[in-house]
């Protein structure tokens, strides 16, 4: 089952806040879920391939032929912050 | 303990950038060079409500790739989304492959083959710091440009023993690859890029150490050196009796230096799970027999061709890995197809001796005219050494092999008559040569040769000369 330090950790790769006081109401959450999950593990799925989708489609391709690209201060101009030529971002490096 | 008291293991991951024209999963083109974020549509961006749709000219390509490294191909490929945040990911994620990959295990060149698969290029971050226009020392500037570029990752089996063998390997699947037509394989412009996989272990001890991961290395004397100090630093911290600790690192070519790239606690958990904007791909035997029958011969098919010409297998590899020099050999070969292996001989040592850096384009020398110079140095018309300075000729200025030996005086002496007095004079002018000789050491004999050579200027045969020597001093 999910423990507090689990659900930190994922909330810290997913870059969630979570107020110390939500954390362990979110893994009873979680075990919750993971454990309705886990009853599927009873059945006999021997020779049952994963359900990676479940839309009966399959190979859906595309051409390798170009559309116009936005033009650039339209690519940018959903930018909370940019140059005239670039997106301006935070330093991952600072 | 040096470096050669430990056993090696290095395992490579190679990205190259397919040459299709628009990106992996979106509609736009991309090629290097164009102006800042020119380059890109709503789906490199991420911006919501798009859906990526999966290029069937890079399915096709990473088709060939595994074809060409004997893999297994998959009849059903998953994309995967790969999990982390970084500015040069718009999503927050990059689709790629993870256990459904487009080509299963292979081999080539002696490397096994983990897998290959089929994922999206990041964008191009530049660092405040690096560009001098950034004022905000807080900001970095994305280009996603290179953003959504498709790329085949090649994973290998650690089967590779020392930086010498890494690239010489590295060399043969980047022939390959560009011989496949399925990316340019430049490495300045990034098309081609390589982690390494390096541990070391005590010399027989069977044992595999911990491994680190060398990051992003983009030319052949890079991924050597990086390598080869990589090496010798687990070799360092081993004898000192501390243990290796499994980390990305960065080489930096200019100090040598090696220095580490994250932090353990920021060890990765890409959380993978299936992309649920694409369906899964179907890969057809239609597919399969499209790609079976774009592919042209390889490096090593073609090398098995020459040897089985009989032409001697460094000569081969070298002409096979180097195409240039293949093409010019089987021109040759078609103007005469009699003396493959000396044809070959010409070609890689002594024509390449010729050029700089092997670049053929300095040669004037037709492929006929080599061709009909081995056949004239065959048939004894032009001794080895005369045939050297007429391939001079041939590099510098072109023409016809028979008349640059007829106007430079070049032809060989052929039979006795005309080299038996000249050889008598050279045993006259050096009597304790001739002496050591008639006592049955042939160690001197040089001395006589030589003294021919110079006398014909270089039109003898030595082995006639030594022939008609033992004659004269009647051994």
């Amino acid at each position: 089952m999910i423990d507090a330090k689990q659900v930190l950790h994922v909330a810290r790769l997913a870059r969630l806040e979570l107020a110390p006081e939500d954390v362990q109401p979110m893994a009873d959450e979680l075990s919750s879920i993971l454990g309705h999950i886990e009853q599927m593990s009873s059945l006999d799925l021997e020779g049952v391939k994963p359900t990676t989708h479940v839309v009966p489609v399959e190979g859906v391709l595309r051409a390798d032929e170009a559309e116009a690209p936005l033009p650039r201060e339209v690519a940018l101009s959903q930018a909370p912050k940019h140059s005239e030529t670039g997106f301006l971002v935070p330093s991952p490096q600072a | 303990m040096s470096v050669a008291d430990y056993d090696i293991t290095i395992g490579l991951e190679i990205h190259v950038q397919l040459a299709t024209k628009t990106k992996m999963f979106s509609p736009i083109e991309t090629y290097f060079g164009a102006d800042p974020n020119t380059l890109v549509g709503p789906v490199d961006l991420g911006l919501p409500g798009t859906l990526p749709v999966p290029n069937a000219q890079a399915i096709h390509y990473g088709i060939m790739l595994g074809l060409a490294f004997n893999c297994a191909i998959a009849d059903r490929l998953v994309f995967h989304r790969k999990n982390y945040f970084y500015p040069d990911l718009p999503k927050g994620y990059q689709i790629s492959q993870f256990d459904e990959p487009l080509c299963g295990p292979g081999n080539f060149g002696g490397v096994r083959i983990h897998r290959v698969h089929l994922e999206e290029d990041a964008a191009k971050l530049t660092h405040a710091g690096s560009s001098g226009r950034i004022h905000d020392s807080d900001a970095s500037v994305v280009d996603f440009n290179r953003g959504g570029t498709s790329l085949a990752e090649i994973v290998t089996e650690p089967d590779i023993h020392s930086a010498e063998q890494a690239s010489e390997w590295l060399r043969l699947l980047r022939t390959t690859v560009r011989q496949l037509g399925v990316s340019d394989v430049n490495m300045e412009e990034g098309s081609l890029r390589c982690d390494a996989n390096i541990s070391i272990a005590p010399k027989g001890s069977g044992v595999l150490g911990a491994k680190t991961e060398l990051k992003n290395m983009n030319s052949f004397r890079f991924i050597e050196r990086g390598i080869r100090a990589e090496v010798a630093r687990q070799a360092a911290i081993l004898d000192a009796g501390d243990t290796v600790e499994q980390e990305t690192l960065h080489f930096d070519p200019r100090t040598e230096a090696i220095t580490s790239m994250r932090s353990k606690e920021d060890a990765h958990d890409y959380r993978y799970f299936p992309e649920p904007d694409m369906v899964p791909v179907v890969v057809t035997s239609e597919m399969v027999d499209k790609a079976k029958a774009a592919m042209p011969e390889l490096p090593h098919e073609r090398e098995a061709r020459f040897e089985a010409l009989g032409v001697e297998p460094g000569a081969a590899r070298q002409m096979s890995w180097q195409p240039e020099l293949g093409d010019l050999f089987e021109e040759a070969l078609a103007a005469d197809p009699a003396h493959a292996k000396a044809l070959a001989a010409l070609i890689t040592n002594e024509l390449v001796a010729r050029l700089e850096d092997g670049d053929l384009t300095q040669s004037k020398a037709t492929p006929a005219s080599l061709a009909q110079l081995v056949a004239l140095t065959a048939d004894g018309k032009v001794s080895t050494s005369g045939a050297r300075t007429v391939l001079d000729t041939l590099v510098a200025s072109g023409g016809d092999p028979a008349q640059i030996i007829e106007a430079e005086g070049l032809g060989a002496i052929g039979g006795g008559d005309e080299l038996t007095p000249i050889i008598q004079a050279a045993l006259d002018a050096n009597p304790d040569v001739a002496e050591k000789l008639r006592g049955g050491d042939m160690k001197p004999i040089g001395v006589i040769i030589g003294a021919v050579m110079k006398e014909t200027r270089g039109r003898a045969d030595g082995k006639e000369v030594t022939k008609i020597a033992r004659g004269l001093l009647g051994l």
